[in-house]
């Protein structure tokens, strides 16, 4: 199973990417996920990340082949 | 803008101050209006441990931004009999001072685009995801957080 996975703002700056393809066999939800690309990461508040699944804020849902996850840190907009 | 098509809300780089004039003058022949009310945000040079903001870098996961924008925008009009709504955001690198966010919410009685307007700055402040590097003098940085 494939996913794509966005980083925006401080994750990406961590991460030193914006995108990347992921795969992986098995169930994973997007929670499980985010745990995986956060993992090692120089991030204070990894709690304060949120995840979309497909441009839908969501952490619980199990992931499905194609999906599109974004790793977002607090939102900075006005 | 009619309330059925919306348009796209980021801009690239700052808002500038002839838009809001041409906003309302846009309006004037729109005669069952009574109130506009606008909402301008403009980057401020904020103080870090000795260090001041100069500019303030946007970056939006887009494609989401703009759906969450639209959601807004259809709950504000479910919510306040208002004729019109506009809003506008920008991308990129913004110098203080400079404007970054335009709502501009229009409506027979003063008291519902005033309301209307309030309903969108917060609902874009908590729900759209925009991102911004709050850059210091000395070309350092740091994550702003809505508060």
């Amino acid at each position: 199973m494939k996913v794509t996975v966005k980083y925006f703002g401080l994750v990406a700056e961590a991460a030193d990417k914006s995108e990347e393809v992921m795969e992986f066999n098995g169930e994973l939800t997007a929670s499980e996920l985010k745990e995986q690309c956060l993992y090692g990461l120089s991030i204070a508040d990894k709690d304060s990340v949120q995840i979309a699944v497909n441009q839908n804020l969501d952490d619980k849902t199990t992931l499905k082949d194609g999906d599109e996850v974004a790793l977002l840190p607090p939102f900075a907009g006005g | 803008m009619d309330k059925k098509k919306p348009k796209k809300v980021f801009v690239q780089g700052a808002i500038p101050p002839e838009k809001i004039a041409n906003s309302v003058a846009n309006h004037q022949s729109k005669t069952n209006i009574g109130a506009h009310s606008i909402f301008l945000g403009q980057i401020r040079a904020d103080e870090v441990d000795g260090k001041t903001v100069t500019a303030i870098d946007y970056t939006a996961y887009e494609e989401m931004a703009e759906k969450v924008f639209h959601e807004i925008r259809e709950a504000a009009f479910a919510k306040f009999d208002i004729t019109c709504a506009h809003i506008y955001h920008s991308l990129g690198k913004i110098k203080v001072g400079k404007l970054c966010l335009f709502v501009f919410t229009s409506s027979a009685h003063r008291k519902i685009a005033i309301a209307a307007t309030n309903f969108f700055v917060e609902e874009i402040k908590a729900k759209v995801p925009v991102f911004g590097k709050e850059i210091f003098e000395d070309e350092t940085h740091q994550w702003k957080v809505n508060k």
